[in-house]
């Protein structure tokens, strides 16, 4: 009886999960694998996404729903790091690294304001299909970067290819930036102190510790936001629209509230992963990105319509988790099966986001 | 009985007032513009696209017309879930997988040409239905998310398609042909040569046999109706007898050795098409204002048909235009998969005079009223699905045979995306989708993706540019159509449409 | 002339989870009559045709005592089909018409009419071919059946509500075999003219043979058009007559009855003092869909228990969504003197006006929220009450709602397992609670109170009118109750408002006799004691 009141506290999906990530811990060592490397894998992977899922959270406790659309964030973060680069490239220093970061986060920001404050009148209109519609307003914002990506008349040598002289590539390094100024333990080293703990390693494991801590400060001030009248009055909206009406708040304004906010996060989020990925990804690169979002709140136990800080934590750890468990332990079980990790993480992504789908559509909801 | 002492009469004593404003001709045009703006829009973009691509008109109009045989079957079996209420169907891509499966082992078991196709079709048909009885069942579950779900179904299918490619082909399940395995690794290669077994399989069916097939159809349908009618002593036969004979006299054409020779070709030139289509056309206006006089119908207006004619008869003319006619004498297009086409769109125009189509109609108005004049609503639903499956599938078949290379990862994933980007090009939407804007949709989508990338050369010296734009344009539309049928959808919160 | 009977139900009870709504009633049709089926709110009528139409509500509930008889013969209506198939047929008051579909295939709808083809031999009458001529043919019957000159390939999108009405009617004549037609509540929603087109047609379709069954509130329509009524009250049978028989009055005075058992002591009747007035409400129109308020004018007085009774749909509710800015508003509203800003969301509240809406949980909580959240939340948000710091870090100071919240259960006597319970868990009479504490921790000079005690039990409601008693004589807050129990109205107010039609139909002081009650809900307004012609 309390068993199964647990297990139904936890959910099945994440039961499984978990123990499945569990099982490839255990099983990780046993094939050989070196158990510091996983454990630093993990780590780093978590504080990659970390920012990106808690995107998540603003959008669905004002009630649009899984924000499938926070690519539109992750452009303006993309923007904002290139053009960073673009503006810096000629100057250099010991600090030159974190002016990078902060002009990026300068330029990205305002933009994911803009962004995430017309994407949220469009989700106002369309109450009920927020999702679907989400969906392809971040396939098409993708689109429409790749075309702002070879229409950029920027200069700098690390952005453009050589021979053409013009168009940004798809990967940018940004080894002489910021890459890895917060997570790596080589390029910390460089540093003066006291950034310079940003990143050890520990008895083998890499610890992320600087980008780690950012990652918990956002979430700590999401927290905060939360317990706050505005916090309170937005998730109010996403939960109960005619009670948060008749408490004098505009649901509509409240919905733009979390979207800007998702948008922002997005934002944030990308260029904080680039940092530890030491790279930007250009193109269509980040173009499913909202959907691995989506995959680990859900995974974290968010439904479609409440989400926790506990929630993104959770998730990112067991979704993230299982996906940089299982590449090593497959490439042992079977050399050639390079892409079966992939393979596995659109199975389990969209798995679950059905599952979710399904669970909070049962019957005969008119509500998309 | 108590009644007004006033009312003796047996009716209702006012005059009915004028309910309707009959709209005056400027009116219609002004909502018939404003209900097709995407259509126009996308009209004037395509024409732009063409002046400023500097592409030869000759170029454009052949490569369309063949991507129109290619693609145009998969895009119109989009039309049946739309009309059931379910939206647009996303999970089109799990018929295309269907296809992909039939024909890998149909290549795989060393069987080509019409063979290979027919056992890729035994394949692929029953799958497809398979898949789309637990589609039609997932969206029940969900009534009101259907396209989302869809959404996201086509990406699971894909992953377990993936994993069922890569991993257990080759690997448990044993394949015959080791030139389709990956070299040294187990799972299927990225890309399948369709040359020597499928590729043109069906394109290469001789119009010769295409008549053959028709009148093979034809003779056997109307033989059965005679038997029965027989059976049930009706006199009308007549109707079925005159088809009959007259199926039976172009089929003996066949065999006059002029004719033979020219049917003898697979392919038939674009003017020829037009031929044939304007005939057609022709002989359908007759035929309706000759069955209205022999039952009069007061909706009808003759009027219309004759304009109809007119229309038919000035495009027509058109053609005789002679650098237009050069170019339409040179275009030839692969006869079968344009029967097929038009065998399509005769099935979803026969569907709607049925009673399950009506159904089917009601079911997408409202499910509420469906349900309570006594219609079984999710099981009409997942026939939709299924049919609307299986076609894809179909569609798919066609698709690839044209194509030649059978992309076996990539292949299923934009059919999807671009099949309905082209109906919703066509000024179809959410709720209201049609044989003719599925065709116009085909048409100016492939416009658009042929000429984009000069274009793109040319407006912003980057041919990637024209590429990347047709891209956004696929997604872009989708966008705003789904934007624009959920801004509607709020207006009137009784319809039951799907999100 | 002793015919039998199209319809006889004999012996109906019906009980809710324990709640008696139906009391072995009985029901007696004669073919071609049109009958009448009058009561107040909760007397029964729609539960009784919900079990006539075997609504599946009814079955999934437990069932009902009691036979149903068509023609003379025992029925069992199981579900909407079984009716139809037993010659019953029912005209709703939403309309189940597809805008989409011409004339002919709604009245044809689920029903159409097909040919067969040799596919249909083999795989069923699915793949029939439709016979739209025939079709057309049957709508155009209908149609002129009930005296109707439209296209029938018009498609109904177009049409006027009234005409949109009628197509429902010939749908239900199209079906073979039509013996009884339901109609609920049919004038609602029609135009003077179009209410007596209907009366009209409801004749023409009676004298071929059809019975009618004709719910209404409206007194003078059953006057004029019935030929006899029903008339039910708190579930129980209280007369069938015809209506020669009886006056407007009679019928009006019977519907509400002689229940006065007092719910609280007796309130030393009292002249409220103050002429001061808390709340006007000036032309007031609200569009509330069902409960329409239509040029509403009334005032309150400061420190009275105000009441606003009347029949359900005729817009008392339409009063409080109305002032809390749920609904377009036009017209003004006046709390002490200032004007309300509708266009200013929340506007009431600012002006020391608090609600306690009567959809508890569709409205009035946040099920998934705690009790002391959902306590402190208007104050929180209008008044920044419960808060530590400012601006955009204007952070809940969860000591203080906490201590509030303590005190709120207590006062209240709220049942749970403590402040921080999920609402959603709680019983109806809690969760009343909960709103109720929500509404005073805005310690507001107006409260407005729609439905209290729908739904409790006795000891709960009589706490809840007790309380409210309390607040007023020891704080003098003006209080305003919107009921659909009249003897709960009766036992506390100073002033009771009767709405009808979306106005002000009469006001009355509590102890006005159950006639005048009666008639003022019906809509008319006619004097007791004046000679009625009809």
């Amino acid at each position: 009886m309390k068993m199964k009141s647990l297990i139904d506290r936890i959910g099945w999906p994440r039961l499984i999960i978990g123990l499945f990530f569990l099982l490839l811990i255990i099983v990780s060592p046993i094939m050989g694998l070196s158990l510091t490397d996983v454990f630093s894998d993990v780590l780093r992977r978590w504080s990659m996404f970390g920012i990106l899922v808690l995107a998540m959270v603003p959008g669905v406790q004002s009630g649009i729903g899984l924000n499938f659309g926070v690519s539109l964030g992750i452009v303006a973060g993309l923007i904002g790091g290139t053009t960073a680069i673009e503006m810096n490239f000629r100057r250099s220093g010991t600090y030159q690294p974190w002016a990078d970061l902060g002009l990026s986060l300068l330029i990205a920001i305002p933009i994911a304001i803009v962004l995430g404050y017309v994407y949220g009148l469009l989700l106002n209109r369309v109450k009920g299909s927020e999702m679907t519609v989400s969906t392809y307003v971040g396939f098409s914002a993708i689109a429409l970067s790749n075309i702002v990506w070879l229409a950029l008349p920027f200069k700098s040598g690390t952005l453009v290819w050589p021979i053409a002289g013009e168009g940004m590539r798809n990967t940018i390094s940004l080894e002489e930036s910021f890459g890895g100024i917060m997570s790596n333990p080589d390029v910390t080293a460089r540093q003066p102190f006291p950034l310079n703990l940003l990143a050890f390693k520990v008895g083998g494991v890499v610890v992320p510790i600087g980008t780690i801590l950012f990652v918990l400060f956002i979430c700590l001030l999401m927290w905060l936001f939360l317990r706050s009248k505005w916090g309170v009055a937005m998730s109010a909206a996403g939960e109960n629209e005619l009670f948060t009406k008749s408490n004098a708040i505009n649901v509509d304004h409240m919905r733009i509230l979390g979207t800007v906010i998702s948008t922002v996060l997005g934002a944030v989020g990308i260029i904080m992963y680039a940092q530890v990925f030491g790279f930007l990804q250009l193109y269509n690169a980040p173009l499913m990105m909202g959907f691995a979002c989506v995959a680990a709140i859900l995974i974290g136990g968010a439904s479609t319509r409440r989400a926790t800080i506990s929630n993104v934590i959770i998730g990112t750890l067991l979704f993230q988790g299982i996906l940089t468990t299982s590449l090593p332990v497959i490439k042992q079980l079977m050399p050639q099966g390079s892409t079966l990790s992939e393979v596995i993480r659109i199975i389990i992504s969209n798995g679950i986001i059905l599952y979710a789908l399904s669970k909070s559509r049962g019957g005969n909801q008119v509500e998309g | 009985m108590k009644a007004n002492n006033e009312m003796n009469q047996s009716t209702v004593s006012h005059e009915d007032p004028v309910i309707l404003q009959q709209e005056t001709f400027l009116q219609k045009l002004w909502s018939w513009l404003f209900e097709n703006k995407v259509m126009l829009l996308f009209l004037l973009i395509c024409v732009g696209g063409v002046a400023v691509s500097g592409n030869s008109a000759s170029f454009v109009i052949e490569n369309v017309a063949i991507r129109f045989g290619r693609n145009a079957f998969t895009v119109m079996s989009l039309l049946i879930p739309v009309l059931a209420g379910l939206g647009l169907n996303f999970s089109i891509v799990i018929g295309a997988i269907a296809a992909q499966i039939g024909l890998f082992f149909a290549v795989d078991w060393g069987f080509n040409s019409i063979m290979g196709m027919l056992i890729a079709f035994l394949i692929a048909t029953p799958l497809a239905m398979l898949f789309g009885f637990g589609v039609g069942r997932l969206f029940n579950k969900m009534k009101g998310s259907e396209m989302i779900a869809g959404l996201i179904l086509g990406y699971f299918a894909d992953g377990l398609y993936q994993l069922f490619f890569l991993y257990i082909l080759g690997g448990i399940l044993p394949v015959k042909t080791e030139s389709l395995i990956i070299p040294g690794g187990i799972g299927i290669k990225n890309t399948i040569d369709l040359t020597g077994n499928m590729k043109y399989a069906l394109d290469e069916v001789k119009l010769v046999d295409i008549v053959l097939i028709f009148f093979v159809i034809i003779a056997v349908v109307s033989v059965f109706r005679i038997i029965a009618k027989l059976k049930k002593k009706e006199k009308s036969v007549m109707k079925d007898l005159i088809i009959l004979l007259l199926a039976a006299a172009v089929y003996a054409l066949t065999y006059v050795p002029a004719v033979e020779k020219m049917l003898m070709t697979s392919k038939l030139s674009l003017l020829n098409v037009f031929l044939i289509i304007a005939v057609v056309g022709i002989v359908y206006v007759i035929w309706k204002i000759v069955s209205n006089k022999l039952h009069p119908d007061p909706k009808f207006k003759a009027l219309r048909y004759i304009m109809i004619i007119v229309a038919i008869v000035l495009l027509y003319a058109l053609t005789y235009i002679p650098e237009l006619e050069k170019i339409l004498m040179n275009s030839k297009v692969p006869a079968l998969p344009l029967a097929l086409i038009a065998g399509l769109s005769l099935f979803n125009a026969a569907f709607l005079s049925t009673r399950i189509g009506q159904n089917m109609r009601t079911v997408g108005q409202s499910r509420v009223i469906a349900n309570a004049s006594g219609i079984n609503v999710d099981r009409v639903r997942v026939l939709a699905m299924i049919i609307s499956t299986v076609l894809a599938s179909w569609g798919q078949l066609i698709y690839l045979q044209n194509l030649g290379t059978f992309a076996t990862y990539g292949a299923h994933l934009q059919v999807g995306q671009f099949a309905i980007a082209a109906l919703l090009i066509g000024g179809a939407s959410v709720s209201k989708a049609t044989n003719k804007q599925a065709i116009t949709g085909v048409i100016l989508f492939h416009t658009l993706f042929i000429v984009a990338p000069e274009a793109g050369k040319v407006l912003f010296n980057n041919a990637m540019l024209g590429e990347y734009f047709r891209v956004f344009v696929s997604y872009g539309v989708i966008a705003l159509a789904l934007a624009m049928h959920a801004w509607q959808r709020k207006k009137k919160p009784s319809l039951e449409l799907p999100a | 002339m002793s015919e039998q009977a199209v319809l006889s139900m004999k012996g109906i009870s019906k009980e809710y989870f324990g709640n008696k709504v139906l009391k072995d009633v009985d029901l007696v049709v004669k073919p071609g009559e049109i009958h009448a089926l009058v009561g107040e709110n909760g007397a029964g009528k729609s539960t009784l045709m919900n079990i006539l139409f075997g609504m599946p509500v009814i079955h999934s509930t437990g069932g009902f005592k009691g036979e149903v008889e068509i023609s003379g013969e025992k029925v069992e209506i199981m579900n909407p089909n079984d009716a139809m198939h037993c010659g019953i047929g029912m005209v709703h008051q939403e309309f189940m018409l597809i805008p989409d579909f011409t004339i002919t295939e709604n009245i044809k709808v689920g029903r159409e009419i097909g040919t067969p083809t040799i596919l249909s031999k083999v795989l069923g009458p699915a793949l029939d071919v439709l016979d739209r001529k025939k079709m057309r043919d049957d709508a155009r019957q209908a149609l002129s059946r009930i005296g109707l000159n439209i296209e029938e390939y018009v498609k109904v999108a177009g049409l006027p509500i009234g005409y949109k009405q009628f197509v429902e009617i010939a749908r239900e004549i199209d079906k073979t075999g039509i013996k009884l037609l339901v109609f609920d509540e049919p004038t609602a929603v029609l135009t003077e003219s179009e209410a007596e087109r209907l009366c009209q047609i409801m004749q023409l379709i009676a004298r071929q043979g059809i019975a009618i069954i004709f719910i209404t509130h409206r007194l003078d329509e059953v006057m004029s058009v019935a030929d006899s009524l029903t008339i039910l009250r708190d579930g129980e049978l209280v007369d069938h007559v015809s209506t020669d028989e009886l006056t407007v009055v009679d019928i009006a005075g019977r519907m509400i009855g002689r229940k006065m058992e007092r719910l609280v002591e007796v309130k030393q009747s009292r002249e409220v003092q103050s002429d001061e007035v808390a709340l006007e409400l000036k032309n007031f129109h609200v569009d509330m869909p069902g409960e329409q308020v239509r040029s509403m004018s009334v005032s309150v007085r400061k420190g009275e228990i105000f009441g606003f009774g009347g029949l359900a749909g005729q817009g008392k509710l339409g009063i409080i969504n109305g002032i809390m800015g749920l609904y377009p508003v036009k017209g003004e509203a006046e709390v002490f003197g200032k004007k309300l800003n509708f266009s200013k969301l929340g506007d009431a509240l600012e002006n020391e006006v608090a609600f306690v809406s009567e959809d508890r949980r569709g409205v009035g909580l946040l099920l998934g929220e705690s009790i002391e959240d959902n306590i402190i939340f208007a104050a929180l948000q209008v008044k920044n009450k419960f808060t530590r710091g400012g601006g955009p870090f204007r952070l809940v100071n969860k000591k203080e709602v906490r201590e509030h919240a303590l005190k709120m259960i207590d006062i209240f006597d709220i049942r749970s397992t403590g402040p921080r319970q999920k609402t959603g868990s709680l019983s109806g009479g809690n969760q009343q609670k909960v709103c109720l504490a929500r509404a005073l921790t805005l310690e507001p000079k107006i409260l407005i109170v729609a439905e209290p005690t729908r739904g409790i039990d006795i000891g709960a409601k009589r706490l809840v009118l007790e309380y409210l008693i309390k607040i007023n004589a020891d704080q003098g807050m003006t209080i305003i109750i919107i009921s659909s129990e009249l003897v709960e109205l009766r036992s506390i107010c100073d002033r009771i408002a009767i709405v009808a039609e979306g106005k002000v139909a009469k006001i009355l002081p509590p102890d006005a006799s159950d006639a005048t009650f009666g008639l003022a809900m019906s809509g008319l307004s006619i004097e007791e004691g004046e000679e009625v012609e009809l």
